[in-house]
């Protein structure tokens, strides 16, 4: 059944009726038509669809609604006002990372949680924190050169 | 009498001295004389009602209660193969000698039970006796169901009739010599088939009685939980201590409180049966997760409340392989606590890390945390690497929650890795499966 | 290193014909001359001089792009070829997807509106920097009648016209509406590339900014007011129909609107994808699976033994191959490439409101017009109903010059109110793919002195030409499938090559990223490096021998060997392995380094590409082409393989269709080899060169001649042997 929830989506409050089993994938994009958050796999093993919950990052595909009630969630289309959300986006683009730029949203934010939690990440840093998210055009040499960009770089 | 007869006399005496004790000494202990109660017979017991249905549907059909009863016997799982109709047979057990198929038990006349006399029925399911007069192999737990009723079985019987008929040849078995010969089980069947139906421990309250009555003659947890004797039959001094079966470990369920569920409270073990999860101690998967699936997340509460009485009851058995008690949480970061194995971590990173954590409690679900479970503490880390292979899928009110099976596309050596690795990061003790190891255990595992 | 002036015109013709040209130079397409400079249907007051630019008043230049965008930074690309010619302000430009418009928009190379085949740059090249240089010579006209000055005394730069001997400027904004009625020049000059300002340099991409933020739309982020959102299911088994639905279970779901049942799919509609999925999953569909039931992977395999046994079709013989082979010793062997599945990040998806009279479709394709043309055909309407939005692609991969995922949302939707969300399951998109061809080839050649004097190559597998653009399918021969198999970079005297054109039973076979190169440049260079092996030479030292002639593909393999520390000592178990290949117009050379350990598991250590690619428009673009080209071949090489089994694709998600994760990748280092030649194709290049590359690394490492793909690690843990 369907029931009424309340969310705090980048800071703001969104109420809206769902079944409480529904991924908050699917709420964030085809109710409330945020879209910059991706669909990749439905399991858990591409990493599209990270989102931050309580500011770590979650996937949202296999995440019910009703476990994040009372959570901060954030999503790609606000992480640039996070320090490290913005650190990453400037870095993405300085690298020049994205291709198709399908899962580039997962990977800033998988990304943005590593530095918020790692500000001087490693090599096994980046490995733990981005293995977890594909990218079917290769871009991870780049990822990992932006991410090392991002943590000495200043926003 | 000759010499010679003489001295062929004795050695026939001795001979069957010491068959009539090797039998004694390997059948053992029936599974409910751990109980020590006066035992009576069930027209006797005047206390309750151990057998037949709980009290919402006493005044159900008999066809509704033969399901109840269908389910709390597990019937389906093991007739059934995935992906083809209920009860229509054919999934094979791989043992180490063959594969044997299980029967297609709708009531199809040419390849089901369609042609089962009730007293058919009721020899293949209590004493393990075909229709056709051929004998049952024991992976049907027919010496578990002998303690049913015979209104039980009958009415499981009326249930599977009620059951659209399906026309689906089962496989022959490919059992080698010598486990190709049914007559064999005849004697086995002597040694080990009590054949005697429910009685009663009056020593015991009501509801003890009915948590025994479907622990023993319906779940037939033992099958899976008591570890076999030489004769691979249930041995009942090790009652409920944990056993493998079909290449999964199933966990002690005595009531040792370090390796066994005396720790567990009433509410775990409750929602475990109920749900397959209970917090803390981790979620049911492979044959123990169809378990709740099929039969146990169908008990009514009160079942569910008696047969966790009957587990209390259980004296405890130590598992000296399981540590006394669980890893704790393991670090947040992938660089703190174990860090050994360098491949294992590599894959848990990309294909684990998402939904179980580095601390090893779920970012997405509690039914995905490792902590406490006891797969993860598991020195030999079976279930761990058996979840990765076939991977599993649990049902929650909220909908399903599902783990992929990494079994086809990781090779035998980094699910090894992955699993020494979950198992030392998570557990108290890694593991040092090898990629041998996990090839057997792909073996093992039905189809 | 600029190699430009030693190379001869031969070597370049010789490039180009490896890798599709073919298709417009030589073969009988169907007759409609491909126009891109001509005008717009619709100028909407701009300054529109050709189907390419419009200007107005603001000076806001709008770049209409021909190619789609899916990764390979082909946007700002054609965006730079236009600006350079045209002297725009680089700030000042917008971009627009092409309208499907075949006449408008066809690439050149296909003649068909398609983005695929690296063909882009070097298809649109010439036009582009007409389409640029024309519209640019309308405003020095404007301005010059303005200034009644001579058009040649005034220069461009930046958007603006200068005429400097009296110091005035005019944007080209203010210059829009006069350039309209100027007359487009004929034979216009284009620039010399020492005057490229844009050209050459490693431009900030344009599609990028929106990719970082969430803003970007892809075709399954359109949203169109009251639309609903559908999954669907077809056949397991290739080809096989629905029997039976029950659809009770599915209705009771709430937020399920609707069940599509179909011939071949069954679809559940929606307030939301999770509606829908739910809904699928309790579905009962009992399939007609039909006779593909039967089908697996070994039947798959074995047909194609069987076809790779029989004599091909000729598609190149030189010198005299009997004697060629029987003139030294001869060694024989065949390489198995598997089915693989294309896995775009981004799922197949389509929107679609399908009305009595018209049909709108919101999606991001390859192949903009087909798209129109096979949805109106679904839709049962005349083409120019029919209107595609495009839009940007999150991977495309071939998988996308495929119409099915708009033909089967167009089928749906008739059935639905309003507009609806088609959006396949990761699973249904890996098993109903239109997978990259098996192959089989067989190599024999014969050495003799060290060098390859006979060398007879038969290449067995599907047509994919004869299904996707038939007229350029000829005499049984399908251009793709031997690209880089008639054009061997080696100079062999004796050569020949066949074609014998095997269809596996019912598996759908498409395009994948490296097409038809990918399997003969695996053949070719893992079979030079057996060679090499049993001349006793060093496999870049026997490549050279044969190279004299090929100044382009000595110099990029001399500076791959120097780059990759080619020859100095590695660890135990521990190699390198090159690949050369001629494929898409370019010509690399590639060393990967890889370690293979006690177990087998290989591990990926470095991998250096050099490349050159003619005029590189982009530089920095086409290194990340080919850093995420080897990538994607890697990941390949590892892990692809799509299997059969009682008719259905085993494989479903990516649990047991692996990707490479970024702990997995190696260092890679391209390096950009300075040229001024006419642009080579990119995109696909690193995916063709990534394979043998690390096939050699391993044949280096442990000596184990591995002749199938993927990589079975099996054959490889210590004490293995060839």
């Amino acid at each position: 059944m369907h029931m009424a929830i309340t969310l705090t989506i980048n800071g703001e409050t969104k109420s809206f009726d769902a079944p409480p089993d529904m991924p908050l994938l699917w709420v964030l994009r085809d109710i409330l038509g945020m879209t910059g958050t991706k669909f990749g796999c439905g399991i858990a093993q591409c990493g599209a669809c990270t989102v931050h919950v309580d500011g770590k990052a979650v996937r949202s595909c296999v995440l019910s609604v009703s476990a994040v009630a009372n959570r901060a969630i954030t999503t790609i289309e606000h992480i640039g006002s996070t320090p490290a959300g913005a650190k990453v986006q400037k870095a993405w683009l300085e690298a020049e990372v994205v291709q198709c730029g399908y899962c580039q949203s997962g990977q800033i934010m998988s990304a943005a949680a590593l530095l918020a939690a790692t500000p001087n990440p490693d090599d096994s840093d980046i490995d733990a924190a981005m293995a977890g998210n594909i990218c079917r055009c290769g871009t991870y040499v780049r990822i990992r050169e932006a991410i090392k960009h991002a943590a000495n770089g200043q926003s | 009498m000759s010499g010679k007869m003489r001295i062929l006399t004795g050695i026939v005496v001795i001979a069957i001295v010491a068959v009539v004790s090797g039998v004694w000494i390997i059948r053992g202990p029936g599974p409910l004389d751990f109980a020590g109660g006066p035992k009576v017979a069930l027209a006797d017991y005047r206390a309750g009602k151990p057998t037949g249905v709980p009290a919402k549907l006493e005044k159900a059909s008999l066809v509704e209660r033969g399901e109840y009863l269908a389910k709390a016997a597990d019937c389906m799982v093991c007739h059934t193969k995935p992906g083809e109709k209920d009860y229509s047979g054919g999934l094979g057990f791989k043992l180490p000698f063959g594969t044997l198929y299980s029967t297609n038990i709708t009531p199809d006349k040419d390849t089901g039970i369609g042609n089962y006399s009730d007293q058919d029925f009721l020899n293949a399911v209590q004493r393990g006796k075909r229709h056709d007069g051929a004998r049952l192999y024991p992976a049907m737990p027919y010496t578990s169901y002998t303690y049913m009723t015979d209104d039980d079985v009958l009415a499981v019987k009326a249930y599977l009739f009620s059951l659209p008929p399906v026309r689906a040849k089962v496989p022959e078995n490919t059992l080698s010599f010598p486990f190709n010969q049914r007559w064999a089980m005849i004697f086995w069947s002597a040694v080990f088939n009590p054949d005697t139906r429910y009685r009663p421990d009056t020593s015991k309250s009501p509801e003890w009685n009915r948590g025994a009555y479907l622990a023993e003659a319906l779940a037939h947890c033992g099958e899976c939980h008591t570890p076999r004797n030489l004769g691979f039959a249930l041995d009942n001094r090790k009652k409920f201590a944990g056993a493998i079966t079909a290449g999964w470990r199933a966990f002690n369920i005595s009531s040792d409180k370090a390796t066994g569920l005396g720790n567990w409270s009433d509410a775990d073990l409750i929602s475990y049966l109920s749900l397959g999860h209970a917090p803390g101690h981790g979620s049911a998967s492979g044959p123990m997760g169809e378990a709740v699936d099929h039969s146990f997340s169908q008990f009514a509460p009160e079942d569910i409340g008696s047969i966790v009485a009957y587990l209390r009851s259980v004296p405890p058995v130590a598992s000296p392989d399981l540590p006394a008690t669980t890893a704790p949480v393991a670090p947040a970061s992938h660089k703190e606590g174990v860090t050994a194995d360098a491949r294992g971590k590599m894959l848990f990173a990309g294909a684990c890390a998402s939904c179980h954590g580095w601390s090893g409690e779920s970012p997405v679900s509690p039914m995905a945390t490792l902590t406490g479970t006891w797969a993860v503490n598991d020195p030999a880390a079976t279930n761990v690497a058996q979840i990765v292979l076939s991977g599993t899928r649990r049902h929650t009110p909220d909908g399903a929650l599902s783990m992929p099976a990494f079994g086809n596309a990781y090779t035998d050596d980094e699910i090894a890795a992955v699993a020494n690795y979950v198992t030392a990061r998570f557990g108290t003790k890694g593991s040092k499966l090898t990629a041998k190891d996990v090839a057997e255990l792909r073996e093992q595992t039905a189809e | 290193m600029n190699a430009h002036h030693n190379v001869s015109r031969r070597s370049l013709l010789t490039g180009s014909l490896a890798t599709g040209f073919l298709l417009a130079f030589h073969l009988p397409l169907r007759a409609a001359p491909n126009e891109p400079v001509q005008p717009p249907d619709v100028t909407d007051g701009k300054f529109a001089p050709n189907a390419f630019i419009r200007i107005d008043a603001a000076g806001a230049t709008t770049l209409v792009m021909p190619q789609v965008e899916m990764g390979q930074g082909i946007y700002t690309a054609v965006s730079m070829i236009l600006a350079e010619e045209l002297d725009a302000d680089w700030s000042q430009v917008k971009l627009l997807h092409a309208p499907a418009n075949e006449k408008l928009y066809g690439n050149p190379i296909f003649i068909i509106q398609a983005t695929g085949g690296s063909t882009s740059v070097r298809a649109f090249w010439k036009p582009l920097r007409e389409a640029g240089a024309s519209a640019r010579a309308m405003l020095v006209q404007a301005a010059a009648a303005q200034w009644q000055v001579d058009a040649a005394s005034c220069t461009t730069s930046k958007g603006q016209v200068t005429h400097k001997a009296s110091g005035r400027t005019l944007s080209y904004g203010a210059l829009a509406a006069a350039a309209s009625g100027q007359t487009p020049p004929k034979n216009v000059p284009l620039k010399d590339p020492k005057d490229f300002v844009y050209i050459g340099q490693p431009l900030k991409r344009l599609d990028t900014p929106d990719k970082v933020n969430g803003k970007a739309v892809y075709g399954i982020d359109a949203i169109v007011p009251g639309m609903k959102f559908a999954t669907l299911a077809q056949c397991p088994v290739f080809g096989g129909k629905v029997g039976k639905v029950d659809d009770r279970a599915a209705k009771k779901i709430p937020g399920v609107r609707q069940v599509v049942v179909l011939d071949d799919l069954v679809a559940v509609v929606g307030d939301h994808m999770w509606a829908a999925k739910k809904g699928l999953d309790a579905l009962e569909i009992e399939w007609n699976e039909g006779p593909n039931a039967k089908i697996n992977s070994k039947a798959v395999w074995d047909d194609l033994r069987a076809a790779s046994a029989k004599d091909g079709v000729v598609a190149k013989s030189t010198g005299d191959i009997g004697k060629g082979l029987a003139a030294g010793e001869k060694i024989e062997a065949s390489f198995e490439l598997p089915f693989l599945a294309h896995a775009t990040m981004e799922p197949l998806n389509a929107t679609v409101h399908c009305k009595p009279d018209s049909c709108e479709i919101w999606t991001g394709t390859q192949i903009m017009a087909r798209v129109q043309s096979e949805a109106a055909k679904a839709a049962g309407l005349p083409v120019e109903k029919v209107t595609v939005n495009q839009h940007l692609l999150g991977g495309g991969f071939g998988r996308k010059l495929e119409p099915d995922m708009v033909v089967a949302a167009v089928r749906i939707a008739k059935q639905v109110e309003g507009p609806v969300k088609v959006v396949w399951t990761r699973e249904e998109d890996i098993q109903h793919d239109i997978y990259r061809p098996v192959y089989r080839d067989t190599i024999a050649a014969s050495l003799s002195g060290g060098k390859i004097v006979g060398w007879k190559y038969k290449i067995a597998g599907a047509a994919v030409i004869a299904r996707w653009l038939p007229p350029a399918f000829q005499k049984g021969i399908d251009i793709d499938a031997i690209d880089s198999a008639t054009d061997v970079p080696y100079e062999i005297p004796n050569v020949h090559v066949e074609y014998v054109r095997a269809e596996p039973p019912a598996i759908p076979t498409g395009f994948w990223r490296g097409v038809g190169p990918n399997n003969n440049v695996f053949a070719v260079e893992c079979f030079i490096d057996e060679l090499a092996r049993k001349a006793g030479k060093d496999p870049i030292e026997f490549r050279r021998g044969m190279l004299a002639n090929q100044p382009r593909f000595l110099s990029v393999l001399n500076l791959a060997a120097e780059k990759a520390g080619w020859g100095q000592p590695l660890p135990a178990r521990v190699g390198r392995g090159v690949c050369l290949q001629p494929s898409f117009g370019s010509f690399i050379a590639t060393v990967v380094e890889a370690e293979v350990d006690e177990q087998g598991e290989v591990k990926l250590r470095r991998a250096i590409s050099v490349v050159d690619t003619g005029i590189a428009v982009n530089p920095d673009t086409i290194v990340a082409q080919v850093e995420g080209g080897l990538i994607f071949g890697l990941t390949a090489a590892l892990y692809g393989e799509i299997t059969i089994d009682k008719g259905r694709v085993q494989q479903s998600n990516f649990h047991d269709y692996r990707m490479l994760r970024i702990n997995q990748t190696p260092k890679i280092e391209v390096h950009v080899v300075k040229s001024g030649e006419a642009p080579g194709g990119i995109g696909e290049t690193g995916t063709t060169a990534g394979p043998p590359a690390l096939r050699n690394a391993i044949y280096a490492a442990t000596g184990v001649a591995l002749r199938r793909l993927p990589i079975d690690r099996k054959l490889l843990a210590a004490g293995k042997k060839a």
